[in-house]
């Protein structure tokens, strides 16, 4: 099979992940795009392994490296998700801002009143 | 021990003193008092011994070079000479006598230790300038009394007078020591070394090539500390310090300072002409002008005050007509008896719980209070006016014939303008020393009013010492014959002319004034009281820092100084309005200065300082704008970012590559 095929797959997968991190505004589908840009990077990564033709297949054990360690970070992200909906009710990622600059001096009240229920 | 070493002992003894009072001061008060007195005392014992042991002819000489400077080597060394040898006794009784005193006038202060402490690295210092063979190393005690001076005249440091004038003597002495430290190196350059004999060997063979400039650049130095005419203002403001202090730096230390420097290094100056003509007019006008102060001062110690810087200009006119062994014998006479009259005026303040003279005249029976101050001044001021056969009389008539034998040509290398100038002056102030001295003695002790209080004895430690100083002030002139072989060989004794002239005027001086004072006493009295401390029973010292703050009373028409002086009188009182012409000349300049760099400092140094923070706060408030909390947000800019980076490094690799 020529390289193309796999690596112009990869790229829309990860054009795709990247379009859903940037935009998306829930926060299980923007966990889902970043799979979404990992898994691009593994359909390279063992593309090119095969095409190489590493004697090491250092490639496709890198690729397990990855999917092993992103089974790790989607289930804290998804704890994270969850803990954060629990407690604000939303999963929405423009609505949760409690980093942002306050607009003038000082927090205000409304702003340290979610830190403190954020810290509960 | 060897001379040598009990000569080291004598600096090291009182500078040991001091280092350990000031360590031990507040955690044992106890050791206080002998730390003060016994290394002092030691002090003066091992001088007199290093005396007797030197025998005036001999000198003794012992160095050991400290590190290479590379150029001009500097030695710590000995050069004790027979001027060397007595006036360390001199410092080293004084200061003994002065910290007796002290342990009895300053007995409750609540700052002795550190008071007794200076007084011992005072004394220190000043043994160090007259024991060193190295002029750098004599500058290091030169330089020590300064700082001393600035921390014994403020004292008192509570009261804005003593504060300002601890300021004021730093400040002016070292206005000349700036000077004399130019002049010390250009006189080491011309000589090639700092050792004293090197120089003298130097002038002797003709080796010195700017003998005038240096001359005077050393005298500036030698005028702030001497308080001779153009710098002499620090020493009346100096009285704001405690008595035993004034006597010290009067009698023994820090004025003694300058004559004596001037006493060693006198070929030096005597090469150049000119600069042995500026001393004498220098000390001229310095003698006739304090004269004239003193006969107008109201305060007691600012009378002496001035008196002292009369004498000091007698030492520096017989410098000026190059004999310094006259300079020296009536340094070590005035020093004896000036003390006593510092000393012995610290009693009488306390007695009459005043230190103003118009307030003393109206006040009786002063003299029968405290009857050991009043017989010892009397001694001290019959001294001061040269009467004899007090030593003031022989020390006096030592100058008086230096300078007539320069006047009439006797000696070569001197104008004899200078001996003219000195002589002139000498008898006028003669004159006018024996009218102030009366003056402050009828004032004093010859007062009509209501009786002084009584508060008993003074304590043994300040009479004791007042007899002490006595004997000197009445004996030491009649040594002067044995003295001769100590100093330059040349006769001390007094001749007929002088004698009668000086001692003729100093009685004419005082027969007028006594005629004045009957005069004016005849008249009616004033019955306003002048005002006195409120706590006469106090100690004597804080009888004396109370007094600083009376107001003197208004002008007194029995003063007879203000008959005596006429239309003088005011200009007189206010040392001729020189503090004034200063204020104008050098103060408000410099003020004027000082605001200057305030302006500078505070609006243009401080604006790019204001600046630098508020371009950094302001860029900070812009990128802060760019912190929205959105994550994506954050995410967009980065991947911007990446994509920039990325074109800008393969079109930057192409055009390489193309290139």
């Amino acid at each position: 099979m020529h390289l193309a095929y796999p690596a112009v797959l990869a790229a829309l997968l990860f054009c795709v992940g990247l379009y859903g991190v940037l935009a998306r505004r829930n926060a299980i589908l923007v966990l889902m795009s970043v799979e979404l840009m990992l898994n691009a990077v593994n359909l390279n990564l063992v593309a090119f392994d095969v095409w190489l033709r590493d004697a090491l297949h250092a490639g496709q054990a890198l690729t397990l490296f990855t999917i092993a360690i992103a089974a790790a970070e989607i289930g804290i992200g998804l704890a994270i998700v969850l803990m954060v909906y629990r407690n604000r009710g939303t999963s929405d990622v423009d609505r949760l801002r409690d980093t942002a600059e306050p607009a003038e001096s000082g927090a205000t009240p409304e702003s340290t009143d979610e830190k403190a229920e954020a810290a509960a | 021990m060897t001379t040598t070493t009990l000569a080291v002992l004598v600096p090291v003894l009182p500078f040991l003193g001091a280092a350990a009072g000031l360590a031990v001061g507040r955690a044992a008060p106890g050791f206080v008092r002998p730390l003060a007195v016994l290394p002092t005392l030691a002090a003066a014992v091992l001088a007199v011994l290093v005396a007797v042991r030197q025998g005036g002819n001999t000198v003794i000489e012992a160095s050991t070079q400290l590190t290479p400077t590379g150029s001009v080597p500097i030695t710590l060394g000995l050069h004790i000479d027979g001027f060397a040898a007595l006036v360390a006794v001199l410092v080293g009784v004084v200061a003994s006598c002065v910290q007796i005193y002290s342990t009895g006038y300053l007995r409750e202060d609540p700052r002795y230790a550190s008071y007794a402490a200076l007084v011992s690295l005072f004394t220190a210092a000043m043994l160090l300038v007259v024991y060193s063979g190295d002029l750098m190393v004599l500058l290091v005690g030169w330089e020590i009394m300064g700082i001393c001076s600035y921390f014994l005249v403020g004292h008192y440091w509570e009261t804005p007078e003593a504060r300002s004038a601890s300021l004021k003597a730093f400040l002016v002495t070292k206005l000349g020591d700036v000077p004399f430290l130019f002049g010390l190196f250009a006189l080491a350059t011309d000589a090639g070394t700092f050792r004293i004999d090197g120089i003298l060997s130097t002038v002797a063979s003709g080796g010195l090539d700017h003998p005038t400039l240096v001359a005077l650049l050393l005298l500036a130095g030698v005028a702030g500390k001497s308080a001779q005419f153009p710098l002499h203002t620090w020493l009346p403001d100096a009285m704001a310090g405690p008595t035993p202090v004034s006597a010290l730096i009067h009698a023994a230390t820090m004025v003694a300072a300058g004559i004596y420097f001037v006493a060693r290094l006198l070929p030096v100056f005597a090469a150049s002409a000119a600069a042995m003509t500026v001393l004498a007019v220098m000390a001229a006008i310095t003698m006739v002008g304090s004269a004239l102060a003193a006969l107008a001062q109201d305060d007691i110690k600012r009378v002496l005050a001035y008196s002292t810087i009369g004498q000091l200009g007698y030492m520096a006119g017989a410098l000026a007509v190059g004999d310094r062994g006259a300079a020296v014998f009536h340094l070590l006479s005035h020093a004896a008896f000036k003390a006593l009259l510092f000393l012995a005026a610290g009693a009488v303040i306390h007695a009459a719980g005043t230190n103003s003279l118009t307030a003393m005249s109206r006040t009786g029976g002063l003299a029968k209070r405290i009857p050991d101050a009043y017989w010892t001044m009397t001694v001290a001021l019959l001294a001061l006016a040269a009467i004899p056969p007090f030593a003031g009389f022989f020390s006096k008539e030592a100058v008086l014939v230096a300078a007539e034998h320069t006047a009439l040509g006797e000696r070569t290398g001197i104008p004899a303008g200078a001996g003219w100038t000195v002589l002139v002056a000498g008898l006028l102030t003669a004159l006018l020393t024996a009218a102030y001295a009366l003056r402050l003695w009828l004032r004093a002790f010859r007062g009509r009013g209501p009786q002084a209080p009584d508060h008993g004895r003074q304590p043994i430690a300040m009479t004791s010492v007042l007899w002490v100083l006595a004997i000197p002030s009445l004996g030491f002139g009649l040594g002067a014959a044995y003295l001769d072989d100590w100093f330059d060989g040349e006769a001390l004794t007094p001749t007929l002319t002088t004698a009668v002239l000086g001692t003729g005027l100093a009685v004419a001086g005082g027969a007028v004034t006594y005629a004045v004072w009957r005069t004016l006493a005849a008249r009616a009295v004033p019955a306003v009281t002048p005002p006195h401390v409120a706590h006469p029973d106090a100690e004597a010292g804080l009888v004396e820092a109370e007094a600083l703050h009376l107001p003197h009373p208004a002008e007194d028409p029995a003063d007879p100084g203000r008959a005596l002086l006429g239309p003088l009188h005011g200009p007189a009182a206010d040392g001729f309005r020189l503090d004034a012409l200063y204020a104008k000349a050098f103060v408000r300049p410099v003020l004027g200065a000082a605001s200057l760099v305030r302006f500078l400092d505070r609006e243009v140094v401080d604006t790019y300082v204001r600046g630098a923070a508020g371009t950094a706060k302001g860029l900070g408030w812009l990128v802060r704008r760019a912190q929205t909390g959105n994550v994506q947000t954050y995410l967009s800019a980065l991947l911007a970012g990446s994509v920039v980076l990325a074109i800008a490094a393969v079109a930057l690799a192409n055009a390489f590559a193309g290139a």
